[in-house]
C-alpha cells in the first residue's frame, strides 16, 4: 500500500510534507516527493490535507491490489473519496464527520 | 551538527493520542510549562494517524470499572497487574466525555445515551480524532510542541531521569532537553518480525510502522524495569491490507469459518488471542484459507461498511471497490506478525499505580507502559491523566542542570563517515531471524529454546553491524537510531521468552 503524486496537480503548498506521520514526503524542486515509497502505511493522513487531490492511495501488486487509485476532496465537514477503479469506473464515497459508525 | 538547549517543567516524549493528553491535563491541573517532543507532526503521528471507528474501552449500563478489570484480565490469562487495570478502568468513561466536548462525534441512543456495542464499545467517527486532539494542545499556550524532533536517549544524573536528547530529522540538531519530570509515551514496538508483505508493501502493519519502541529502547538502556516483554500481540486482520476485523466480527456479526464453511470460533474461544490461535490451527490442519462470513449481509450493510472503514482502514474500502463487496464475499483473515504494545498485552514498563517507573523522575502512559493490556484509545488517556497527575506530584524546584552533550554529538557525528551496511538491509535481516527463530508467521508463532539460543546470537551480530551504518542525512540517522532501538527490544523479547521456556 502506498501512495501516488501527480506532479502536475501538485502547487508544492507543502501541506502533506507536514503532516505524515512517518515523514516520508519531502518538497524538491517545489513538488511533494516519496522517496520511500515503500515505507508508506497507508494512513491517508496526506490525501486528506492535500488541497488540490494530487495524491492517491493504491494498494501494491504484491498485496494484490488492481491498479485502483483513491482520492479524497475535502469539503468543510464532508469527505469526498473518489475512487478511480482498474475498469474504468470512477465510485465516490461521501462521509460526514457527524455522522458516527454505525457498527 | 549543532547543540540546542532546551529546558521545561513538564517534558513529554511522544505527541500520540497519550502524549497529547498528558500535556493537556498536565496544563488543567498546574501553572507549569510542558513541552512535547514528536518525531513526526502531532496533527497525525501515532496510532489514530488513519482514524478509529469505535472506542473500545468503556463501560456500559450496569457494569463497572472491576468489570472491565476482570474482562481484561481474563482476556489475558490472568497476566495483568489489577490494580493498574482498575486504576485506568475507573478514568475510562470520563475520557469518553472530554473527547465529546472536544468534538468527537459520538453515536447516541434516542434518549441521549451513548450507544454502545456490546458494553465496552462506543461507536464513533474517529476520522478526526488525532487533529481534535493536535487542536486542542494548540489552544494552550504552555504547551510547547517541538515536531520532527526524534527522542532516542534519557538524561540521567545520578538515579534521576532529568531529560532526554533528541535529534531533529529534517536539520542538524543535537536538542538536550531538561525537565522536572519526564513521561515516556512513545508508544510499542511494529516492524520486528517479518510482516505479512515482506516486499514493496511491507509497512502495510496493523501497528504503525513508525513506532519502533524507542521508549522501550531507552528504558532498557538506563536500567528501567520492563515486563511482559513474552506477551507478543498478534492481531486478527483482514488478510493483505491487515485492516481490523472487530467491525465485521461485532458490528455485523460475522464468524469466523474455514474453508469448509465451519464455524470454528466456539471450538477455540472468542479471547483476543484465541480468535487469532484458531485461525492458526485451522490453518495448520489443512482447513484453511479462513475468512469472516459477510457473504449474504444486506446490500445496505456494505455501503456503511466502506464508510466505516475509509474512518480508520480506507485500503480495505479501496480492495472492496476493487474487488467485491463484503455482502458479496466473504473477507479472508490471517494473522499479523508479533507486536509488542503495552495497549493491547501488558509489555511495556513496570509501573507503579501512579505510572510511576523504576527511574526517578520518570513515568509511563499508553502502549509504553506496562502491566495493563486492553487500554485502547481511552485507557491511553486515562494513563495519561494518572501519570501527569503524578509527574506534577513528584516536580521539586530545583530544575536539573544540562549535562555536557559532547560525547552524545561525537558518535551521533561518527554515522556520517561511516560506508558499510545498510539500514534497509539489516532490518530485513533482523525481521528474518526474528521470524525463523523467535514465533514469527512462518513458524505459526512457535519457538523452541535452541532456536532463541540462534536468535540471540545473530541479533547480536545484527546490533554490532548496526554501529556502523551509514548516514547522509538526518534522516538517514533516525533510521539508524530506529533500528538500534528495535534491535534493543528484539533482544528484551528473546531474553523474556528464553524464560518462558526455562
Amino acid at each position: 500500500m502506498s501512495i501516488l503524486i501527480e506532479e502536475s496537480k501538485c502547487t508544492g503548498c507543502g501541506a502533506c510534507t507536514q503532516v505524515c506521520p512517518g515523514s516520508l514526503l519531502k518538497l524538491q524542486d517545489a513538488k511533494a516527493k516519496i522517496a520511500k515509497p515503500e515505507r508508506c502505511w497507508g494512513c491517508c493522513s496526506c490525501l486528506k490535507e492535500c488541497p488540490v487531490q494530487a495524491i492517491a492511495l493504491y494498494l501494491g501488486e504484491d498485496m494484490g491490489g488492481r491498479g485502483g487509485r483513491m482520492h479524497v476532496q475535502k469539503e468543510g465537514h464532508l469527505l469526498h473519496w473518489i475512487a478511480a477503479l482498474p475498469g474504468g469506473a470512477t465510485k465516490i464515497i461521501t462521509v460526514d464527520s457527524r455522522d458516527s459508525n454505525k457498527y | 551538527m549543532n547543540i540546542q538547549y532546551l529546558s521545561t517543567d513538564f517534558l513529554i516524549l511522544g505527541g500520540g493520542a497519550a502524549g497529547c493528553w498528558a500535556a493537556l491535563e498536565f496544563c488543567k491541573r498546574s501553572q507549569g510549562k510542558a513541552l512535547l517532543l514528536e518525531k513526526a507532526n502531532i496533527r497525525r503521528s501515532g496510532c489514530l494517524a488513519a482514524g478509529v471507528n469505535a472506542l473500545n474501552a468503556y463501560i456500559g449500563p450496569g457494569h463497572t470499572p472491576q468489570d472491565y478489570a476482570d474482562y481484561a484480565k481474563n482476556d489475558a490469562e490472568g497476566a495483568v497487574d489489577e490494580a493498574l487495570l482498575l486504576s485506568m478502568a475507573e478514568r475510562l468513561n470520563g475520557t469518553v466525555q472530554k473527547l465529546e466536548s472536544l468534538g468527537l462525534t459520538i453515536l447516541k441512543n434516542p434518549d441521549g445515551s451513548y450507544a454502545t456495542r456490546g458494553w465496552r464499545n462506543v461507536k464513533i467517527n474517529g476520522e478526526n480524532i488525532k487533529p481534535l486532539l493536535a487542536g486542542a494542545v494548540a489552544q494552550e499556550p504552555r504547551i510547547t510542541v517541538l515536531n520532527q524532533a526524534n527522542a532516542f536517549d534519557y538524561i540521567v544524573q545520578g538515579d534521576r531521569v532529568t531529560g532526554a536528547f533528541a535529534i531533529a530529522v529534517q536539520s542538524p540538531v543535537l536538542y538536550v532537553v531538561t525537565a522536572k519530570a519526564v513521561l515516556c509515551a512513545t508508544g510499542g514496538a511494529a516492524g520486528l518480525y517479518q510482516p505479512n508483505h515482506p516486499g514493496f508493501s511491507r509497512h502495510k502493519l496493523w501497528y504503525p510502522p513508525f513506532n519502533t519502541g524507542a521508549g522501550y529502547a531507552m528504558g532498557v538502556r538506563a536500567g528501567a524495569k520492563m515486563t511482559g516483554f513474552a506477551q507478543r500481540f498478534v492481531a486478527l486482520r483482514c488478510k493483505d491490507t491487515i485492516a481490523p476485523t472487530g467491525t465485521l466480527a461485532q458490528g455485523v456479526g460475522a464468524k469466523q469459518i474455514n474453508a469448509l464453511g465451519e464455524v470454528y470460533e466456539q471450538k477455540y474461544g472468542t479471547a483476543t488471542m484465541q480468535r487469532v490461535r484458531g485461525t492458526v490451527r485451522e490453518n495448520a490442519e489443512n482447513r484453511g484459507p479462513c475468512y469472516l462470513r459477510t457473504a449474504g449481509i444486506p446490500q445496505e450493510q456494505d455501503d456503511e461498511l466502506a464508510k466505516a472503514y475509509l474512518n480508520m482502514a480506507p485500503g480495505q474500502t479501496l480492495r472492496w471497490l476493487e474487488t467485491a463487496p463484503p455482502s458479496v464475499q466473504n473477507v479472508e483473515i490471517d494473522g499479523t506478525e508479533p507486536y509488542i504494545t503495552g495497549g493491547h498485552t501488558a509489555s511495556g514498563y513496570a509501573v507503579a499505580v501512579d505510572r510511576a517507573t523504576s527511574l526517578k523522575g520518570l513515568f509511563a502512559a499508553g502502549d509504553a507502559a506496562g502491566g495493563c493490556p486492553q487500554k485502547y484509545v481511552t485507557g491511553a488517556l486515562a494513563e495519561a491523566e494518572i501519570a501527569a497527575h503524578a509527574a506534577l506530584q513528584y516536580m521539586q524546584d530545583d530544575p536539573p542542570q544540562a549535562p555536557d552533550a559532547t560525547p552524545v554529538l561525537q558518535t551521533l557525528n561518527a554515522y556520517f563517515f561511516y560506508d558499510t551496511d545498510t539500514v534497509d538491509a539489516l532490518e530485513e535481516e533482523m525481521q528474518g531471524v526474528m521470524d525463523a527463530y523467535a514465533g514469527g508467521i512462518s513458524r505459526q508463532y512457535t519457538y523452541t529454546k535452541e532456536g532463541l539460543a540462534v536468535a540471540e546470537s545473530k541479533i547480536a551480530a545484527i546490533a554490532q553491524k548496526s554501529k556502523s551504518c551509514a548516514a547522509k542525512d538526518m534522516q538517514d540517522l533516525v533510521y539508524i537510531l530506529e533500528l538500534q532501538e528495535r534491535l534493543v527490544v528484539c533482544q528484551a523479547v528473546i531474553a523474556a521468552l528464553k524464560e518462558v521456556c526455562a
